[in-house]
């Protein structure tokens, strides 16, 4: 965690509505390169809104619009022309729940997106990158013997796993993780927050999370978000030992949220 | 998605364990439980009547014929001479060229209205298709008699024999009439069935399946076939089976186009004869008692076959049904 740390994300100027209920209000942020930035925050302050602004899956809900910029690698992800697809490939994404494909077998799962847009590859060749996202995502060693099995005969906190490694497979620049644990038991989320530890020294992690302790945990820096603004954002340590407004400090003290 | 709750009423019925400690005795349960039992028996009743009466009706028939009766293809009622094989051929060839048909209209369109038409577009179109079902099978026949069989003769023959005439398949007169025509208004009959349950197959994917796909970067269309084909698999093979048991026993329409001839061709062309439109075309006709017979056994083993293909179709949902879970 250095001071001098590249920004990958930049958030300039973001407003997003559902319908004519505006989410998010003028949101601006820097999110550096290779570390974990955690969004925290109260229920429906749009920390979730936020993070599926950077990689465009906002639009996809009926109604939903954004405006504003989102920089990645200083280039606007939603200047026109811009495809969204192209966007999603180099921003991968992790849901609340698991969601491996349930048809598909684990080795299908790991593999789902490397066979996207004709991505034509020998089975050498997929073989060896399926083992390197299943290991990459600490379940290798679990699923070795099993990869014909089904995606969703695994254990819940496996399947997350299974899902982080479908999204390094195509290998992308950024991970976002909305609430990644909140249907794991605490012995899988012990499991994917020390996954997290190792992914960000390679991928640039943005995490949604509706447990501070997580945060603390988990990210070198944290955003706080309250009612569609950004309220405060900083280091990990700086902001949960001496945050600057009050509501982050209400928040972070327990008074409310 | 299920809709077999038919065992259901006779089920509940079965009698309450007598317990010795007082209770309050509930008439209006008991007087309902009665009814609704009685209800679910009649059903079966009248299942098992259709069978026991076809089976007593033919009876004559089936000890003349016995096996021959399937597997012989001389249907000549002048000749006493009684084979079912064409017509069982008829029936399946037929249905299963209007599946053939059926199945990319159907699914395209659900798909095209799950997934891409804007809301505007859904429901009139929707709607639109749900009214195909509703028009009366022989509408359907009057237009294939002025519309389709005069297409087929100038067009659409013509056209199939030109290119792929080299198959047998393609080859031999075009009367207008024949199995391909009652093949293609079966399709237009069963396509509605097919797309509508597909469609509410499609629209129950979860919306995390979409975005599961959307966000490893998939297109629109490999979203579709990472997430919502594979996901509506089991449902889709039950529209189709739902579609193949209507055109099995479908008759108006049919008897309507197809040429009634009872020959086993090779030649979708050449007009043909199915267990329905046989049964339709001849029984005021059956000047015999033989043949009266014959036709009622045509009806038993029409019968045999739907149930058939239904426990197959069901069978053949069980065993590619997607397990459980999986995301919301």
């Amino acid at each position: 965690m250095t001071s001098t740390t590249r920004t990958k994300l930049e958030v300039r100027q973001l407003d997003a509505w559902f319908g004519t209920t505006q989410a998010l209000h003028d949101i601006g942020l820097a999110i550096p390169e290779r570390a974990a930035t955690a969004i925290i925050g109260p229920s429906g302050c749009g920390k979730s809104t936020l993070i599926r602004c950077l990689n465009r899956m906002h639009e996809i809900v009926p109604g939903a619009r954004v405006s504003g910029q989102v920089l990645l690698d200083g280039e606007d992800i939603y200047r026109p022309g811009v495809d969204p697809v192209q966007v999603r490939a180099r921003v991968g994404m992790v849901f609340q729940r698991p969601n491996p494909f349930p048809t598909m077998s684990i080795y299908d799962n790991a593999a789902a997106g490397l066979l996207l847009s004709g991505g034509r590859r020998s089975r050498a060749d997929l073989d060896a990158a399926v083992e390197h996202s299943l290991r990459q995502a600490a379940l290798w060693d679990e699923v070795e013997d099993s990869l014909d099995a089904s995606g969703v005969s695994i254990s819940g906190g496996q399947q997350q796993r299974l899902c982080i490694a479908r999204a390094l497979a195509v290998e992308p620049e950024v991970i976002l993780m909305d609430e990644p644990c909140s249907a794991l038991d605490p012995i899988a989320t012990t499991k994917i927050e020390a996954l997290i530890h190792e992914l960000k020294a390679q991928y640039t992690i943005v995490i949604v999370t509706h447990s501070m302790q997580q945060a603390a945990r988990v990210s070198d820096y944290t955003v706080f978000m309250y009612l569609g603004k950004l309220i405060e954002f900083g280091s990990t340590e700086r902001l949960f030992t001496t945050p600057q407004k009050k509501e982050t400090e209400d928040y972070i003290t327990g008074r409310f949220g | 998605m299920d809709s077999e709750s038919l065992e259901a009423p006779w089920m509940a019925a079965r009698p309450t364990v007598r317990s010795t400690v007082p209770r309050r005795r509930n008439v209006g349960d008991r007087v309902f439980r009665l009814l609704t039992a009685s209800f679910g028996l009649t059903l079966l009743l009248v299942v098992a009547s259709i069978f026991l009466v076809l089976c007593y009706q033919s009876r004559d028939a089936v000890r003349t014929f016995r096996w021959a009766f399937l597997t012989t293809s001389v249907w000549d009622p002048v000749a006493r001479e009684f084979g079912a094989l064409p017509l069982i051929y008829g029936t399946i060839v037929s249905s299963l060229l209007a599946l053939a048909q059926a199945i990319p209209l159907s699914v395209g369109t659900a798909l095209f209205l799950s997934e891409l038409a804007p809301s505007w577009v859904r429901a009139p179109v929707s709607f639109l298709v749900e009214l195909l079902a509703t028009i009366p099978s022989v509408v359907y026949g009057l237009w294939g008699i002025f519309v389709l069989v005069p297409w087929m003769r100038s067009y659409i023959g013509p056209a199939l024999s030109g290119t792929l005439g080299f198959l047998p398949m393609f080859s031999g007169p075009n009367y207008g009439v024949g199995m391909l025509t009652a093949s293609m208004i079966l399709a237009v009959m069963i396509v509605p069935y097919i797309t509508s349950v597909a469609h509410e197959v499609f629209q129950a994917v979860p919306a995390a399946q979409r975005e599961a796909a959307l966000a490893l970067g998939a297109t629109r269309w490999e979203m579709i076939r990472l997430a919502v084909l594979p996901y509506g698999r089991t449902g889709v093979i039950g529209a189709v089976m739902l579609g193949l048991g209507r055109a099995i026993g479908e008759t108006m329409a049919v008897t309507m186009v197809i040429g009634n001839r009872a020959d086993v061709s090779l030649s979708v062309f050449a007009p043909a004869s199915t267990m329905a439109s046989v049964i339709a075309n001849e029984f005021t006709e059956a000047t015999y008692d033989l043949y009266l017979q014959a036709l009622v056994e045509v009806g038993l083993v029409l019968l045999v076959v739907t149930v058939v293909v239904n426990v197959l179709a069901r069978l053949l949902v069980w065993r590619v049904a997607a397990p459980a879970g999986g995301g919301h």
